[in-house]
């Protein structure tokens, strides 16, 4: 601040040529406090990001000692007409539509009902939150022993004494036979524990900021409650739903800790959600970097296609 | 369309009263006015005739049907709000279509109200616009096409003119007056500004700390205030409260030499009312003092103001060790030196006189 005043009063007394000491100038000033931060960036963000871009383009192996050879998009038309991993979008997609479905319609029920001021609704909303400040790899460790047919409290809640009879949900059977898709929904079920609390935090806040006084005209309206709710409170959280929606299905897209924490995609393939291969193609045994980075390259422009949607749709929203 | 009866309706939060026990009769098309000072609880009393608000004790009748503890919707009443509560997300024709939606009118049923409304208050223009993006004034229109859509048995607004600024309200205020007219409903319009009721209101509740203070035309609360608090409160400037004493069948303005004759209807009243004591307190409206050199009351110039079509003067009448100002209309085209002495009399007609111990006036035996 006061370097910046005095090279004001400098500039405004021109009269004076000869400077008594060397200072600063606004313009280094500015430059001294944004290249460090572009220099980090470029570094950390913008480096990676093109650099496995190229890769993507390269047959490139991080533990081949041999530079990459540019292939052009072989790495993408090798992905793209691989059934298998259609089979694995295909799986993510599912798992993303059910888990944020359900915490969509989970987030805005807990909302809806925390809202109201009853004894200890502060400490009821608090116990609420807490799954989704919890690490993913801790939640999904005792999600695994939780699901455990002999000794997990899951059974046991659901009235199965005999783990011989009793469902395998990560295992993915049930009395040992198998059952389609279990484990998929099992580690779903467990995404939606953990972050339905996130979805009604944010409903929450929107409901909080809807003004009382809508309520009292739509009273006089002779509006019903489900006619206010419809047509008021809805439509007043729809915007935070949208983000909150938004930001669930990114990170559905990109599930992995938890996945890999229960299941680390198995039974099968049953639970191989897409970041989960790519993690495997990237690491484990395979470490083929070209590829994998092409199929992160992928996953990113289903990621941005599908926040354009939602983007477009809260602008349009703000918009009129 | 219909009548609204508060009976000892009170309304307390906590243990402060915000209304105390009021009696008020509204007649079908009336259009009345509360009015007082911020905090009177004008509001609190009009939240509590729409619904909003419940009541502490007390009855409430609308068209002589007990609604004390209906819901707002069960009242057929429209509320305008002091800040318009319209909904944010809609835009101007969904508002104004709110109220017949939730009663689920056909589409066709809705677009024709809306419709006519729109016309009734010039808004076509605005339909596709959100509230957001609206100027004050075009909001009120909007408050109030949403209220009149549903053609309601009784309008409440809350100082709808409230949050405009003075020219506008002005217009407004000719709209809404004109839309009465045009609608004969019921009104009950709440409103800090004295000029606002005394230009609206068939009657006008004056209302102060919770209590109504009197209730009548503009005329009544304006030539016959019930009390000190009307006297002051309404006009501007307010009524002339001079202290005085009375003794032989004239009134001495006190510290002074002057004395004014009682006034014909007030020969036998006011010593019975002042109970021998003879302390009163003396009302006059500016222009019912009359300037002449043989004046009753003596007084010295002290700020002349110019109002366009006449001058205020300020009168000091006091004598050396009081000081009192009294308020004086005078031609605009004599020039008064400040500091001059100048004489006037009160038109014994218009002249007011009050209890200064229970501060309630005095009235006059009836001549016919
Ligand atoms: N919800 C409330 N809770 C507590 N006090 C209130 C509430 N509403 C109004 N009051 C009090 O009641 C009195 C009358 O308020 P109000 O009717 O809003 O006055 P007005 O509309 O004449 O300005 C005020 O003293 C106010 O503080
Ligand atoms: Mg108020």
């Amino acid at each position: 601040m006061t370097v910046s005043t005095q090279a004001q009063i400098q500039a405004a007394g021109q009269a004076q040529p000869q400077r008594k000491r060397r200072e600063l100038s606004d313009r280094a000033i500015v430059n001294l406090f944004i290249w460090p931060t572009l220099i980090l960036l470029i570094a950390w963000n913008f480096f990676p990001l093109i650099y496995s871009l190229f890769l993507s383009f390269t047959d490139y192996s991080a533990i081949a000692n041999k530079p990459p050879q540019w292939v052009g998009f072989k790495n993408y038309a090798d992905i793209l007409t691989d059934t298998q991993m259609w089979k694995y979008f295909a799986t993510t997609g599912r798992y993303a539509l059910v888990t944020v479905g359900m915490q969509t319609i989970l987030g805005f029920s807990l909302a809806v009902l925390v809202r109201e001021k009853f004894r200890g609704s502060g400490l009821v909303t608090t116990l609420i939150l807490i799954p989704m400040m919890l690490s993913p790899v801790v939640v999904g460790l005792f999600w695994k022993l939780m699901y455990n047919p002999s000794f997990g409290y899951f059974n046991f809640l659901l009235g199965f004494g005999n783990p011989v009879n009793a469902p395998d949900m990560l295992a993915g059977r049930f009395a040992n036979v198998p059952v389609p898709n279990l484990a998929l929904w099992a580690v779903a079920l467990v995404d939606i524990w953990m972050w339905t609390p996130f979805v009604m935090l944010l409903v929450l806040s929107g409901l909080k900021a809807i003004p009382d006084y809508l309520y009292e005209a739509a009273a006089i309206d002779r509006a019903s409650s489900w006619f206010q709710f419809w047509r008021i409170t809805v439509p007043s959280v729809m915007p935070l739903l949208m983000i909150a929606i938004l930001f669930r299905t990114i990170e559905a897209f990109k599930s992995f800790d938890l996945v890999m924490g229960m299941t680390g995609g198995g039974p099968g393939d049953q639970t191989e959600l897409i970041a989960v291969n790519l993690y495997r193609q990237a690491f484990l045994g395979q470490w083929r970097t070209g590829r994998a980075s092409a199929l992160a390259y992928l996953i990113l422009i289903i990621i941005i296609a599908i926040s354009n949607l939602y983007i477009r749709y809260i602008n349009k929203a703000n918009e009129d | 369309m219909a009548t609204i009866e508060l009976q000892k309706v009170e309304k307390k939060f906590g243990a402060n009263h915000a209304v105390k026990p009021m009696d008020l009769t509204i007649a079908d098309g009336e259009f009345v006015c509360l009015l007082g000072p911020s905090g009177c609880g004008k509001t609190t009393t009009l939240r509590m005739i729409s619904g909003l608000e419940a009541v502490t004790a007390g009855k409430i009748l609308l068209n002589g049907k007990n609604v004390t503890w209906s819901h707002p919707s069960e009242r057929d009443i429209a509320f305008v709000f002091q800040f318009y509560a319209l909904y944010p997300h809609l835009n101007v024709y969904d508002n104004i279509a709110f109220p017949l939606r939730a009663e689920g009118e056909k589409k066709e049923a809705v677009e024709s109200r809306v419709n006519e409304v729109v016309d009734i208050l010039r808004i076509e223009h605005l339909l596709k616009t959100k509230p957001g993006k609206l100027s004050g004034g075009d909001k009120q229109r909007v408050a109030l096409a949403r209220a009149l859509v549903r053609r309601p048995a009784a309008f409440l607004m809350d100082e709808p003119l409230g949050a405009l600024d003075a020219e506008l309200r002005e217009a407004m205020r000719a709209e809404i007056k004109q839309l009465h007219v045009a609608q004969n409903a019921t009104t009950v319009y709440v409103t800090h500004d004295q000029v606002e009721a005394m230009a609206l209101g068939d009657r006008i509740v004056v209302m102060s700390d919770a209590v109504v203070q009197q209730i009548g035309t503009p005329a009544e609360v304006y030539y016959d205030p019930a009390n000190l608090f009307v006297a002051n409160f309404i006009g501007s400037p307010g009524m002339n409260l001079i202290a005085g004493k009375l003794h032989d069948g004239r009134v001495q303005v006190a510290g002074g030499v002057d004395t004014i004759p009682v006034p014909v209807g007030y020969r036998n009243t006011l010593p019975a009312a002042l109970n021998g004591a003879g302390d009163v307190t003396i009302g006059f409206r500016p222009e019912s003092a009359i300037l002449a050199d043989d004046g009753d009351i003596a007084g010295e110039i002290y700020a002349v103001d110019m109002h366009g079509s006449y001058k205020l003067l300020h009168i000091n009448i006091g004598n050396g060790a009081t000081s009192g100002i009294v308020h004086v209309r005078a031609d605009r085209m004599v020039t008064f030196p400040i500091g001059s002495a100048v004489r006037f009399s009160i038109d014994p007609k218009m002249m007011r006189f009050f209890d200064p111990q229970s501060k309630q006036a005095i009235q006059q035996e009836v001549t016919q």
